[in-house]
């Protein structure tokens, strides 16, 4: 007795086939509808934007005057911000992560922070400028300064950063721990020794994924008052300044029509800027990462 | 229960060549009663093989040695285990302290992703020995012992990994010899290899049971035969005879242990 009717099965089969293509076909096309838009974004800024970018681009500060307008402030201004937000978050948040992973026991209070760390990643951007306003702004007094746009920022990227992390501690194999145990190494020496070395890379991608979007966020800078129109550079981490995002923003809402390609050339900017970032996260995954 | 097997001879040995001394152990995982009323004495230079089917206790009771087992978080134990007339469970025995004496070999080779001089290295290193003269020495000394320096001793700075899965185990024993241990436990450390390899291992511990008192859990009967003095036999969480190894294989006095190692399960 054959349970399996193979002519059956044949006669059926062009049928099957057919709803295989027509699913490949609706995937497809999903994929191609979000690459479409992002060439017709990308035409749009490079086709206004690339006008404008001149060395004086580069050199000038804010102006009213379009031809004049430069990104200067803005663009020292981001680095300033990252100089800050780098340190802060990756010590912050791979520190948690370690003690997360290794240290702290399994209980329901550890499960709860674990949970909703990731929760906490999910948290509109806006909410983390309120954040970042009541404390570092107003209660800590340090004023619209880098400081304070610096640590509300990591504050940000914090939860991303200590997921990546966890998840790449998680990945190093639990025998070269024993390993490292099993001589007499204390948790430290291991995690120093043997954990570290393997996960730097997976901690470093995530969290250079992380500074990334820190540098594209416009909310939070808006929310603590971060201005637009600065002719100066900061000099110290109390210095007043602005960033690629908030200038950009000025600039797209300008009523001139001359300031909407200004805003695109400012575009251009940040997505060198980004390209830069995540294609060093892309050479430090390939080239330290290590397989088991 | 725990008179349904032989004492050995205990009696007659004495104290200071017993290196590891076992007294009414249990331990759970969660709920599960994974070793009962565990009784063992285990001499020094000696080579003590643990037999029994899957699940029944043979490398938990090895893990328990060095206290490895407390890395999963749910483990209780009692009773006591007496490490050259010290309780390893004692409040202020540090397991550091511990694992430095006994070294341990793992079921499937775990080399670090280091170069083989830093594998075997690693152990000296976080005992705090920084000198680079006497660090070649140990990895010289170690690799010799691990009887595979020939074979690497003109790569000692490629990646340990680029070795195949019986050198690799031999760099682990030989990273093992390297902290100078005392006892070496040893879990399974051939299953994962090749027969050559695993002839080359088997070899290795009949030179190192001079020097060290070696534990070996295995599934293999054979290997238990070839290679120990005394072999433990574990069912269910239990010790059900534990005598010299040709009693064991020749006349064992229970007839569980004589259904196994005929072959009649397991």
């Amino acid at each position: 007795m054959r349970y399996v009717n193979h002519e059956a099965v044949v006669k059926k089969m062009n049928k099957r086939l057919i709803v295989n293509g027509i699913f490949k076909t609706i995937f497809f096309a999903a994929t191609l509808f979000a690459l479409l838009v992002l060439a017709v974004l990308f035409y749009r800024i490079i086709s206004q934007g690339v006008g404008y970018l001149t060395p004086e681009f580069f050199q000038n500060f804010g102006s009213r005057v379009p031809e004049k307008a430069g990104i200067k402030a803005a663009l020292i201004g981001s680095i300033w911000l990252m100089c800050v937000v780098a340190p802060v978050s990756i010590i912050l948040g791979v520190g948690t992560a370690i003690y997360l992973e290794e240290y702290a026991t399994k209980n329901k209070l550890n499960d709860f922070i674990r949970m909703n760390i990731s929760n906490l990643a999910g948290v509109p951007s806006v909410v983390f400028g309120l954040l970042g306003l009541t404390i570092f702004v107003r209660a800590l007094a340090l004023g619209n300064s880098v400081l304070a746009a610096g640590f509300t920022m990591s504050l940000l990227i914090l939860p991303v950063i200590i997921v990546g992390a966890q998840e790449a501690i998680r990945a190093v194999p639990q025998d070269v721990r024993e390993a490292s145990y099993g001589m007499g190494a204390t948790k430290w020496q291991t995690i120093l020794n043997v954990v570290l070395p393997s996960a730097i890379p997976g901690i470093l991608t995530g969290a250079i994924l992380a500074l990334s979007r820190a540098v594209g966020e416009t909310a939070p800078l808006v929310v603590i008052g971060i201005p637009v129109i600065v002719h100066f550079l900061p000099e110290n981490l109390l210095s007043q300044f602005t960033a690629l995002p908030m200038q950009i923003y000025d600039w797209a809402k300008r009523p001139q029509e001359a300031f909407q390609y200004v805003a695109s050339a400012g575009i251009l900017v940040l997505m060198i800027f980004l390209l830069i970032m995540n294609s060093i996260a892309i050479f430090i995954r390939n080239k330290f990462s290590k397989r088991y | 229960m725990v008179q349904s097997f032989k004492k050995g001879s205990a009696s007659q040995i004495d104290a200071s060549s017993i290196v590891y001394d076992t007294q009414k152990l249990n331990l759970w995982y969660g709920n599960h009663h994974a070793l009962k009323n565990i009784d063992l004495q285990i001499k020094e230079n000696e080579v003590t093989a643990i037999i029994g089917p899957s699940g029944c206790g043979k490398s938990t009771y090895i893990k328990t040695l060095n206290r490895m087992v407390e890395l999963v978080p749910t483990v209780k134990t009692s009773g006591e285990i007496l490490y050259r007339e010290r309780n390893i469970f004692d409040a202020n025995y540090g397991v550091e302290e511990l694992r430095t004496k006994v070294g341990m070999v793992f079921q499937k080779p775990n080399p670090f992703p280091k170069s083989i001089y830093d594998n075997i290295a690693y152990g000296p290193r976080i005992h705090g020995i920084k000198s680079k003269k006497i660090l070649d020495q140990i990895v010289e000394k170690s690799l010799r012992g691990a009887a595979i320096w020939d074979e690497v001793k003109d790569r000692l700075n490629t990646n340990a990994y680029s070795l195949s899965g019986g050198q690799q185990q031999r760099i682990c024993i030989a990273r093992c010899l390297a902290i100078e241990p005392d006892v070496i436990l040893m879990d399974e450390p051939t299953s994962a290899l090749d027969p050559i390899s695993t002839l080359k291992v088997e070899e290795l511990i009949q030179e190192l049971k001079e020097d060290y008192s070696i534990i070996i859990v295995t599934h293999n009967m054979q290997q238990a035969a070839r290679i120990s003095d005394k072999t433990a036999f574990f069912l269910n969480g239990e010790v059900v005879e534990f005598d010299s190894t040709d009693v064991i294989f020749s006349t064992p006095e229970d007839k569980r242990t004589e259904d196994y190692i005929s072959g009649r399960f397991g």
